[in-house]
């Protein structure tokens, strides 16, 4: 897997290109990262799009919702739910995807990479 | 060491299961095993017979499974009567020649129907009710005939005037006593079952002393009765009872009874020890068990003798629970009160056509009997209270007087009910053996039906077991939870109310009034199938896209690297050239692998997401629409070619095919529904291996329902015969709607069938009968549904924003660098993990 280099916030999209209560898929440089938009709370999440059980990019495509206090992502493929705060997965948690943290400044999303990733 | 040969003359119900007991005792291998059977078929469901004339055929009515007998090298004669028994020899002579020597011989002849001695008798059409060979010459007969009687007004002779009337004859049934039943059941709940039955049109005609029957004027016949009367009709079923077949042993010198049958001790031996007998031809201690039960039980007590093991008859309860033509009808042990100061306590119910009656005993202790008619609701109780032997109410009047207060059901809990206790008499299935199967994980009706088989003979027990069931469920702690999620404290059928009655269409409205949290994978995807059901609306509308499994958000079927694959509708699976080069032409360029699926469509694989609406809008300008297979929805109606080309052919198949899926397209449902037509019954199609299956008949549409294929294949149910095209899709709109409303998610039409109480018979109840007086609520809420159909994709591609979400990325017109395929026979597949690593290099 490639991860690009960057530690500094960059500009990905505007809120407004986000889908409420669902995932959206950005690339940076060549990592595909998964956005999801939870409207109820203003939060935007951000994962590794590539999911580790079935080897493909499409965590994005999931369904988001909750199990207990846990925002999660359900995988679209194997349906394995990952925590959209940490990447843990909720059935094995061995396994995790990486999280980004998110920064919404005046109505877009930015992202940062923090140093170098796996 | 020589082999021990065991000779068994008859291969009936009891004769086969007493093969089946014989094969599973480790003493088996001390035998060889030989058969005559006088039927030209191995043992079929006699009890079941009239199912012939609702459509099933000898094959489903078999009982042995295909290979039983060859697999356990067992030699059987078929269609060839055993015809001698030389005692002295011990040597079967059949009638084809064949001699056998035998160590030990099983009778199980059966009975033969008799035939009152009337003159005329043996006119042409005149018929009994006992084989198969019968009912196809009734079956014939009957396509010629306009009125049938059935001679003798018992319980089998009301079966036999049910098939008439499933035959759509004029029907009469004619009695010799005064009254229906006569064994089974007193005055009082024959004059109200025979009120019942002349309210579906049968004419009953109690105490007719039949003289003789003449040619007819009108009819074939004309019966004449001692008191001057008389009646016309085509075709004539005796049906007066039955007499052992003992002529064999008669003249073999075995022992007989005065009135016939073979005299048979607690071990079920004749007057020869080498000789046993079972069944019906067999009489213990003066009576004849013409039930199938009591022959079963026989059956096991002459397996486990041959087989050295202790086992007797003691002999049987008769108690039965039927529907004769719809009619709920039981009667249990001393129904007559020929008990000594037996006392006698009943319920009528003029209005709703009840009848329920009890004999107890002197000191009001003990349940001696019962008998009731249209409302059979207590028997299982009752049965238990009696077989039992347990102490009864303080007043056991309150055990059959109506419970209007919501107290539920007095009598005894299941709980009182020792662990051997049989709840299912049809598969013989005990209370502990329910217990046994629940503990092992089969916590639903549908899953201790297939575990345990109790329920599925009569279904008389079907209450009782779900009351251990429940009872089980309580005692292990499991409450049974019915919620759809952590989110959502109801079932889907409740979710489906409230999101109707409220006139909620967003999930965040229906959270928020009904729910807690944030949803997830489960109720989401639920309540966007909910909505579609109600409304109908574009389901990429904002508030509604988030719900959608990856399948519906994207319109397509998610593949295992992330790309999707399309199957435009191809309504019954009719092309045009142009439309299939259109799909040849956008596969090509593409470079989509194509398939063809089972339903008669084209699969195109491997379009990326970014893809779709491209793909798309070259199939919509090519006059393709969606074909929803990405939805739980209507998939396919296959259908045959049909009699436009075939020769074979009643009906046009192919255009009613294509009427009924454009009908029903983007109907969404709890799961994925399938649907057939064929032409005729030859089945091309498969229809009977579908959720709706339409077969055509020379009179009109049979209508097959709730089968499927899949892990657990079923065949569907025979719901109707004989429709013209606009019932058959009145009833159709009815099922659907019914279904998708009340059903689990994720539970196709064959479970949520199974788990209805009373199944089949209670779908046709709301159908057809419409029970519920909710059929035209269901063909309007239909309605609504086919006049709101779009075909997503086209709402789609005319919407460029909407188009838009399909991108790969939200920040980039790039697509997806790690989808990679390789050429496999002329087409292309995902690329497998080594080939991923070679080309990507990662």
């Amino acid at each position: 897997m490639q991860t690009a280099v960057i530690d500094k916030e960059i500009d990905i999209c505007a809120l407004t290109d986000l889908i409420e209560d669902a995932g959206t898929t950005a690339l940076i440089n060549d990592t595909q990262i998964a956005l999801f938009y939870v409207k109820k709370t203003g939060q935007v999440f951000a994962l590794e799009n590539y999911d580790p059980f079935s080897e493909a990019n499409v965590l994005s495509r999931g369904i988001i919702g909750s199990i207990g206090a846990d925002l999660v992502v359900a995988s679209p493929i194997y349906k394995q739910h990952f925590k959209l705060q940490t990447g843990e997965c909720v059935e094995d948690t061995s396994i995790a995807v990486k999280a980004y943290p998110v920064n919404i400044q005046d109505g877009r999303i930015r992202l940062t990479f923090l140093g170098k990733g796996s | 060491m020589s082999k021990k040969k065991l000779v068994v003359i008859g291969n009936g119900m009891v004769g086969h299961k007493f093969m089946q007991a014989i094969v599973k005792d480790q003493a088996r291998d001390e035998f060889e095993i030989i058969i005559f059977c006088e039927e030209s078929r191995l043992a079929y469901d006699r009890v079941q017979l009239s199912a012939f004339f609702s459509g099933k055929t000898a094959d489903d009515l078999s009982m042995v499974s295909a290979g039983f007998y060859e697999d356990n090298n067992i030699t059987v004669h078929m269609a060839d009567r055993a015809s001698l028994i030389d005692r002295e020899k011990q040597l079967v002579t059949s009638e084809k020649g064949v001699e056998i020597q035998y160590d030990k011989l099983v009778l199980a002849t059966g009975s033969f129907p008799f035939v009152p001695p009337i003159p005329g008798h043996e006119r042409d059409n005149c018929f009994v009710y006992r084989t198969i060979d019968d009912l196809n010459a009734i079956a014939e007969a009957g396509a010629k005939s306009k009125v049938g009687v059935v001679i003798g007004g018992g319980l089998l002779g009301l079966e036999a005037a049910k098939a008439l009337k499933d035959m759509g004859l004029k029907t009469h049934v004619v009695e010799f006593a005064p009254r229906l039943m006569a064994v089974q059941i007193d005055d009082g709940a024959g004059a109200v079952l025979r009120k019942k039955i002349e309210q579906l049109g049968v004419s009953v005609h109690t105490q007719k002393n039949t003289q003789n029957i003449l040619p007819g004027e009108q009819c074939v016949h004309r019966m004449n009765f001692a008191d001057g009367t008389h009646i016309e009709t085509d075709l004539i079923l005796f049906s007066a009872g039955i007499r052992p077949r003992d002529d064999i042993a008669r003249e073999s010198g075995l022992e007989v009874g005065e009135r016939g049958g073979i005299i048979i001790n607690n071990h079920c031996q004749t007057s020869d020890d080498n000789i046993y007998a079972i069944g019906e031809c067999a009489l213990w201690e003066g009576k004849i068990y013409g039930l199938v039960a009591p022959g079963y039980q026989m059956a096991q007590v002459a397996a486990d003798q041959l087989a050295g093991k202790q086992n007797s008859f003691t002999g049987a309860d008769m108690s039965t629970k039927l529907k004769l033509m719809g009619v709920d009808v039981a009667s249990i042990g001393d129904a007559h009160a020929t008990t000594e100061n037996a006392k006698v306590y009943s319920y009528v119910n003029g209005a709703d056509e009840v009848y329920k009656k009890i004999v107890v005993s002197e000191d009001n202790k003990r349940l001696l009997g019962a008998v009731l008619i249209g409302d059979t609701a207590d028997y299982g109780n009752l049965l238990q209270l009696k077989l039992n032997d347990m102490a009864l109410p303080e007043y056991p009047d309150t055990l059959i007087l109506p419970q209007r207060d919501g107290s539920g059901v007095t009598g005894l809990g299941v709980e009182a009910l020792p662990d051997n206790a049989q709840i299912c008499s049809c598969f013989d299935v005990s209370k502990g053996a329910i217990c046994q199967a629940v503990s092992d994980g089969h916590t639903t009706m549908g899953a201790i039906k297939e575990c345990t088989s109790a329920t599925t003979g009569c279904g008389g027990c079907t209450a009782l077991v779900g009351q251990v069931l429940n009872k089980e469920l309580e005692k292990m702690g499991m409450e049974v939870n019915t919620d759809l999620c952590e989110h959502f404290a109801y079932t889907r059928q409740e979710m489906y109310h409230l999101v109707r009655v409220g006139n909620i269409k967003t999930f965040d409205a229906l959270i928020e009034q009904h729910g807690k949290g944030y949803g997830c994978d489960i109720c989401k995807p639920t309540a966007a199938s909910i909505f579609a059901s109600c409304w109908n609306d574009y389901i990429l509308e904002k508030p509604l896209a988030g719900l959608q499994d990856t399948n519906d958000r994207f319109l397509a079927n998610i593949q295992k690297n992330g790309t999707y694959s399309i199957v435009p509708r191809i309504a019954g699976g009719e092309i045009t050239p142009d439309k299939l080069i259109a799909l040849g032409e956008v596969g090509k360029k593409y470079n989509l692998y194509t398939k063809i699926t089972g339903g008669q469509r084209v699969d195109l694989f491997g379009a990326r997401q970014e893809q779709l609406p491209l793909i798309w809008k070259e199939l919509i300008d090519a006059g393709f629409e969606t074909g929803h297979a990405y939805g739980k929805s209507l998939r396919t109606v296959k259908s045959c070619v049909g009699s436009t080309w075939c020769r074979y052919g009643v009906a046009d198949s192919v255009t009613t095919a294509i009427n009924l899926e454009n009908r029903y397209k983007g109907l969404r449902s709890p799961h994925k529904l399938k649907f057939a037509v064929s032409g005729c019954t030859r089945e091309c199609a498969e229809a009977q291996s579908k959720d709706v299956g339409v077969i055509a008949t020379e009179n009109g549409w049979n209508l097959y329902l709730c089968g499927n294929g899949g892990m657990k294949p079923r065949h569907a149910d025979l719901f109707a015969t004989g429709l013209d095209d606009e019932t058959l899709i009145k009833y159709i709109d009815r099922f659907l709607m019914f279904y998708v409303k009340t059903a689990d998610r994720l539970q196709r039409t064959s479970t949520w069938m199974m788990n209805l109480d009373g199944g089949i018979d209670y779908l046709r109840e709301v159908v057809i009968e419409d029970s519920l007086g909710l059929a035209e609520t269901f063909e309007q809420e239909m309605l609504t549904v086919i006049d709101s159909y779009q075909c997503e994709w086209k709402t789609t591609v005319n919407d460029p924003a909407k188009a838009q979400t399909f991108n790969a990325f939200v920040n980039s017109d790039k697509g997806d660098s790690q989808i990679v395929f390789v050429p496999e026979r002329d087409q292309v597949r995902p690329a497998n993990k080594n080939e991923l690593k070679a080309t990507l290099g990662a």
